[in-house]
């Protein structure tokens, strides 16, 4: 008896979360068809696959963005830990999950504030005002994103002063803040140059250990670099998931293989 | 210049000129300048009018007197020709409209833009767009009927003329021109924005206010500006249900004239063209251009040091 429980505990410390017989419909249509799949504690998993497939809509629900728009619907369960709760369930506030799991989205969305009110978004929604604390995170998550060498003397100048790479950096420090357990990646890099794309990939690697992140990416280079575990999806179905390794090496399945050698998508 | 039909372009060597499509584009270019031309024409000779009748009232009266006398009794033998008690009940006014109009039609527009659902919106504003499509008039004898005799339940010193009264009023007129406007403001913030905001576990409210509002904020302001425009230069309300007594007062519970309002009560009167009562409102009419040029340009400077940034 003791065994198993020790095994039992032993996995959920592996895991961060679980995604289990997960469905999603828009409306009627079946975007997401019974995905089963894990997020490995403190790992990045890539998503890849053709446009259209459902990385961004299976990414999008790990942190309720479904809810914001009506008639859609979750089927199944995504699993957090070490609560051991289903984020997906009717009784469980979309609004605590995304305080513990944040997202960086395609394009830079900065908002109309200064850098340093950027940053403290996500702790003023969660009422705190003392400035001291304030000041202490903005410091460190402006310093996690690579950022603080490069504004730590114009915090409070508009954040659209700021290149594209940097706003998506600003981006990440603002989901930083929060400290949150799971970061999620719409595409961080596509609408940004080669150099900006570097930097922001380095970024996402730091990150590793201190939080486990999930990333939806076109750039299959992007993925082989980054991730410790990569999914492919088509048709919204996932087709093989495995260490990152294992899927460009020796993909089990061929229609992976064909992807991402580039002779399909 | 044989090529008249633009089929020339499909001959090789033909590459030439088209005179008529040239005179074409020229003939509609010309008259899209002439109807840009107009409206700027009107403007400039209602100021020349202005100018040019208040002239002659200004001979009679100096401007120093016009501006600190506080009596305006142009009709009166013992006549005083102080503008400032006209400026008061058109400031007191406007102002209860404004508190009234710029709250409520901001949180309308908040809900409607960032909270009601689909259907809730499709129904509700046309309905509350209809609400600035009643004659002013009618407006006018609600205050007078219907809202005076309301308060005087509360308040039961409030005479049967009130600026109180008429400034509620025009600030429920208002509302619409507010709300539709910061509406379209609000919902014209790219979604991503919103999305940022949610994502980082904001509340809809706390999204509306501390994101969406500020990156409307030029449209916002330009309906706001509006706003006090309408306030400033309704006349109809005004003249109904606050009285035409040109009284220097504060005070929200009296009877006032406001500029307009006497305008009206001029105009309808029988007094001779060329008089000196009757030069005062252009004098008075002047004034009101002034007063809502200024709001103008605080406006447009606001939407300049603000310009929407997304």
């Amino acid at each position: 008896m003791m065994q198993i429980d020790q095994e039992a505990v032993s996995e959920q410390i592996q895991y961060k979360s679980e995604v289990k017989n997960l469905n999603f419909f828009y409306g009627n249509f079946n975007a997401l068809k019974n995905i089963n799949m894990v997020l490995h504690d403190k790992k990045i998993t890539a998503l890849i696959g053709p446009s259209g497939c459902g990385k961004s809509t299976f990414l999008r629900c790990f942190n309720r963005m479904h809810d914001l728009y009506p008639g859609n619907r979750y089927q199944g369960e995504i699993m957090l830990h070490p609560d051991n709760v289903n984020i997906l369930a009717q009784n469980v506030d979309p609004i605590e999950v995304r305080m513990r799991i944040s997202m960086v989205f395609q394009k830079p969305n900065p908002f109309p504030k200064s850098i340093y009110e950027n940053v403290a978004y996500g702790l003023r929604v969660r009422g705190i005002k003392q400035r001291a604390i304030l000041d202490e995170s903005v410091e460190l998550a402006l310093r996690n994103s690579a950022l603080w060498d490069e504004v730590k003397d114009r915090q409070h100048d508009l954040a659209f002063n700021l290149s594209g790479g940097q706003q998506q950096r600003l981006c990440i420090a603002r989901a930083l803040a929060t400290d949150p357990e799971i970061l999620l990646f719409d595409e961080p890099t596509s609408a940004l140059d080669p150099i900006a794309t570097a930097s922001i990939e380095e970024l996402i690697t730091d990150l590793k250990n201190k939080v486990t992140i999930l990333i939806v990416t076109h750039n299959m280079q992007q993925a082989a670099r980054v991730s410790d575990y990569t999914a492919y999806m088509y048709l919204g179905e996932l087709i093989e998931f495995n260490v990152t390794d294992t899927i460009f090496i020796k993909p089990k399945n061929k229609q992976t293989e064909d992807y991402i050698t580039g002779r399909f998508g | 210049m044989a090529a008249e039909s633009p089929d020339h372009l499909a001959d090789p060597g033909k590459l030439g000129y088209s005179i008529r499509r040239h005179l074409h584009e020229r003939f509609i270019e010309v008259l899209l300048f002439l109807s840009a031309v107009l409206s700027v024409a009107i403007m400039l000779a209602i100021l020349a009018m202005l100018l040019k009748e208040s002239a002659v009232f200004f001979q009679h009266v100096s401007l120093w007197d016009f501006l600190t006398d506080t009596q305006w009794t142009p009709l009166f033998d013992d006549a005083h020709y102080g503008i400032l008690p006209l400026v008061a009940g058109t400031i007191v006014s406007s102002l209860i409209a404004l508190l009234v109009a710029l709250p409520l039609g901001t949180i309308i527009a908040i809900y409607l833009s960032e909270f009601a659902p689909f259907t809730v919106r499709e129904i509700s504003k046309p309905f509350l767009e209809l609400l600035g499509g009643i004659p002013t008039v009618v407006y006018g004898y609600f205050a007078l009927l219907f809202v005076t005799p309301m308060l005087q339940i509360f308040f039961p010193e409030l005479p049967g003329f009130s600026l109180l009264s008429a400034g509620l009023v025009m600030g429920i007129m208002i509302i619409p021109y507010v709300s539709s406007m910061t509406e379209d403001a609000m919902r014209a913030v790219p979604m991503n924005l919103r999305e940022g905001s949610y994502a980082m576990g904001a509340t809809r409210l706390q999204t509306a206010i501390r994101v969406v509002m500020p990156a409307a904020f030029s449209g916002i302001a330009a309906a706001y500006i509006l706003g006090i425009s309408r306030a400033v230069g309704e006349t109809m309300v005004v003249a109904i249900a606050a009285g035409m007594q040109p009284n220097l007062t504060w005070n929200p519970m009296e009877p006032a004239a406001t500029i307009t309002a006497y305008i009206v009560q001029v105009s309808l009167g029988d007094l001779p063209h060329g008089s000196i009562g009757y030069q005062t409102i252009f004098a008075a009419g002047l004034t009101l251009l002034i007063l809502t040029l200024i709001f103008n340009i605080i406006g447009h400077l606001l939407r300049k040091r603000y310009r929407e940034i997304y």
